[in-house]
Formats: structure tokens, sequence, C-alpha cells
């Protein structure tokens, strides 16, 4: 198609959830006409209280080729993670 | 305790339903009475429940026709949805009809009516020439039905109070969507003006009948079962010219003219004769060809 409208990439907050969760994307003309389309795509089974929707081309993304350098230092610090702590039985909610 | 823990704390705890599916669902009719109210006729009652169920019925054929022929799929979708709400209305307000008929049920009233005897007014009718039809047509009839459905809320009959206070909210929808094409095409390019004009020309001589009561309502209003469809009018031309002037066009594009249905004045394009009272028109008869041909063909059938 020669006039295709742009993509949109679509955030629905469940009932009760905390944060938008992506859930697919979608085209439209301008952003109202996506949200309407979010609704009425995403939406129909009773799942959401709130939608965002984004321009794809407006998200920056990591570079899947820069994976190593960006993400594989991290995975050998099992120091960062607060798993060495003993915790009191007296301490609830943790 | 972890985090998924006091996360999970937060939703809705009926397994997996969290996201995939969707949660507190209702019924419109929970708890509801379904007694006529006292000094109602049942017979009229029936009626008023055919007629704004037999609208939305049609439509609702018409916007399914779109589906695989929509420019785009996310409209198809969206017309799927109007059409879905629509059906589901349809299907409350036949069984209301069946039920203070005491015959029948919605499914014998939705397959085994003739031409003759649907209630429909003749605007849900007619088969959309291009998508500025359809949402000209939208328009006009989501801007109506609201408008009905919001006062029948506050009306006497509870269970087509209890319809119209589900279908506000979907109507609202609907109403919403179709301004929001009459606008872009209409305030688009030459083409789509173009268009949305001709669309806006050709739905006018439908309006006079939605604003006139028949004998029908007439003797419902004076009970406080249904609403004269008089009382509307105002409420609908400013919303129509509201959309038109904001898509600029005539303003006065969607004016129902003297408010005579059925006179055949050739003022406001009127073509004589009136929906609500039915018959065989050929739009019709084909509709009712392909909605009720399979269920006559396999009378019963359950699959």
């Amino acid at each position: 198609m020669k006039h295709e409208w742009p993509l949109f990439e679509v955030f629905v907050r469940a009932k009760r959830g905390l944060n938008h969760v992506h859930v697919g994307s979608l085209r439209a003309a301008d952003h109202e006409m996506a949200l309407h389309h979010a609704r009425d795509l995403y939406t129909r089974r009773n799942e959401g209280v709130s939608i965002w929707v984004a321009r794809s081309d407006q998200i920056a993304a990591t570079d899947p080729d820069e994976k190593p350098a960006f993400f594989e230092p991290s995975g050998d610090k099992a120091y960062r993670h607060p798993t060495h702590y003993v915790i009191a039985d007296s301490v609830p909610h943790i | 305790m972890g985090f998924d823990d006091a996360y999970d704390a937060l939703t809705d705890h009926d397994d997996d339903s969290r996201w995939a599916y969707g949660t507190g669902f209702t019924d419109p009719l929970a708890g509801v009475p379904a007694d006529v109210p006292d000094g109602v006729s049942r017979a009229d009652l029936a009626t008023y429940a055919l007629m704004l169920g037999d609208d939305a019925l049609i439509l609702s054929h018409r916007l399914q026709q779109w589906v695989t022929r929509a420019p785009e799929l996310e409209d198809e979708l969206a017309l799927a949805n109007i059409a879905l709400d629509l059906l589901g209305q349809a299907r409350l307000l036949l069984s209301r009809a069946a039920a203070v008929a005491g015959a029948g049920s919605e499914d014998t009233l939705a397959f085994g009516r003739s031409a003759g005897e649907f209630h429909h007014v003749r605007l849900v009718e007619r088969a959309d020439a291009d998508f500025a039809q359809l949402v000209g047509r939208l328009l006009v009839f989501a801007t109506w039905r609201l408008a009905l459905l919001d006062r029948l809320t506050a009306l006497r009959d509870p269970v087509l109070a209890a319809v119209a206070a589900k279908g506000v909210k979907e109507v609202t929808y609907h109403r919403d969507y179709a301004a929001q094409w009459v606008v872009r095409l209409g305030d688009g390019t030459a083409v789509s003006r173009e268009r949305m004009a001709a669309a806006v020309s050709t739905l006018r001589p439908f309006l006079g009948e939605l604003f006139v009561a028949g004998e029908v309502e007439s003797r419902l209003g004076a009970g406080g079962v249904a609403v004269d469809p008089g009382e509307v009018l105002a409420e609908c031309r400013a919303v129509f010219r509201q959309v038109l002037a904001a898509a600029t066009l005539d303003p006065d594009g969607l004016d129902p003219g003297d408010g005579d249905p059925g006179d055949g004045d050739p003022g406001d394009g009127d073509p004589g004769g009136t929906g609500r009272d039915g018959g065989e028109r050929a739009d019709l008869v084909a509709i009712l060809e392909e909605m009720q041909g399979f269920a006559r063909s396999v009378p019963g059938g359950v699959w």
C-alpha cells in the first residue's frame, strides 16, 4: 500500500494491575485514532482500564548487536542480588 | 513472601484471568424485575420493544456486511464491535418483546417474522454505498438512539430501562467513532469531502421519521413507558450541527426539515411512508433473506 498509516505500540493497564503492559501494535492516522483502535482491538474482552499509545518510530530501542556489551556483564554478579541476608523470623512482609 | 505476592495481592484472584481474559463481567439484567408496569398494554409494550430491537438488529446486520470489506483491519474490528453491541441490545429487546407478549423467543422473532412484521425505521435498512455513507448513517443513528436510550433509563419499564442503561455507554462510543470519521472525511481531502457531503445528502430523507411518535409510542408515552421521539429533536439537531461544522460541511446538512415524515414533501426529500409500519421493501426483503435463510432452513438447529 502506498499511503500506509504509521505504526503505534499499545500499552494497556489491566484492572488493578500496577503497570501498563505492552500488548501489541496497530496502524492509525494519529494518536487519537490509535487510542480508539487500541480500545477496539485490545480491550474487547474487558481487559483494560487505561491505554497508552506511542508512535513506534518514536521509541528508542537497544540494538540487538550490542546485546553482549549491554546485558552480559551483569550475568556473573550475584552479589548485586540481596540474597545473602539472613532475615529474622519476626520481620513480616518481606 | 516476595514481590510476586505483593503484586498478586493487588489483582483479581481468579487464576490467570489477570491478563489474557477480562474479569468482572456483569449481567445487565441481574436483579431487574421483569413485571409489566401497571396499566400498560402488553401488546403496545411488546411492539415498542420490537421497534427498539429491530432498529438495532437491522443496523447490526448492515454493519456485519462490512466485515472483510472495511478499508482497514482496525476499522473492520471497530465496526464488528459496534455491530455486536447492537446485536446484544437487539437480543435483550426481542427477548423482552417475547416475554411481554407471552409468545415466542428472541430467535423466533428474529428469524421467524416476515418483512411486513418488522418495526424498524427506514434509516437502518439501506445498504451503504461507501464508507462515508456508513459513518454518516452511524452518526445519525447513534446520536438519535443515545438521546432515546438516555431518556428511557428513567422510564417505568424496568427491563427497558436496564437495557437502555447498558446501551447508553455502548452507543456513546458508536457516536464518538462515527463523528470522528465524519470530521476526518469532511475536513480531509477533496475526494473525501465530496464523498462525505454526498453521503450526508442521501441521509436527509430518512431523518423526519426519527422524530415523530407513532400511535404506540404516543399511548405508551402517556403512561410513562416510552420516549416521545419529538423530545430528542433539539438535542440531535445540535449534535448534527456541531459535527458537520467541525467537518467543514454545511451545518444544516442533516436538518430533519419540517419534521413531518412520510408526507413526500420534496422540500425535505421525503419519499413518503415510514418503516415502523413494516412493508415488503426490496432492501428489507434482501436483508431477511440473508439473515433468516439459514435459520429457516434448519428449524430449531443448535450447534
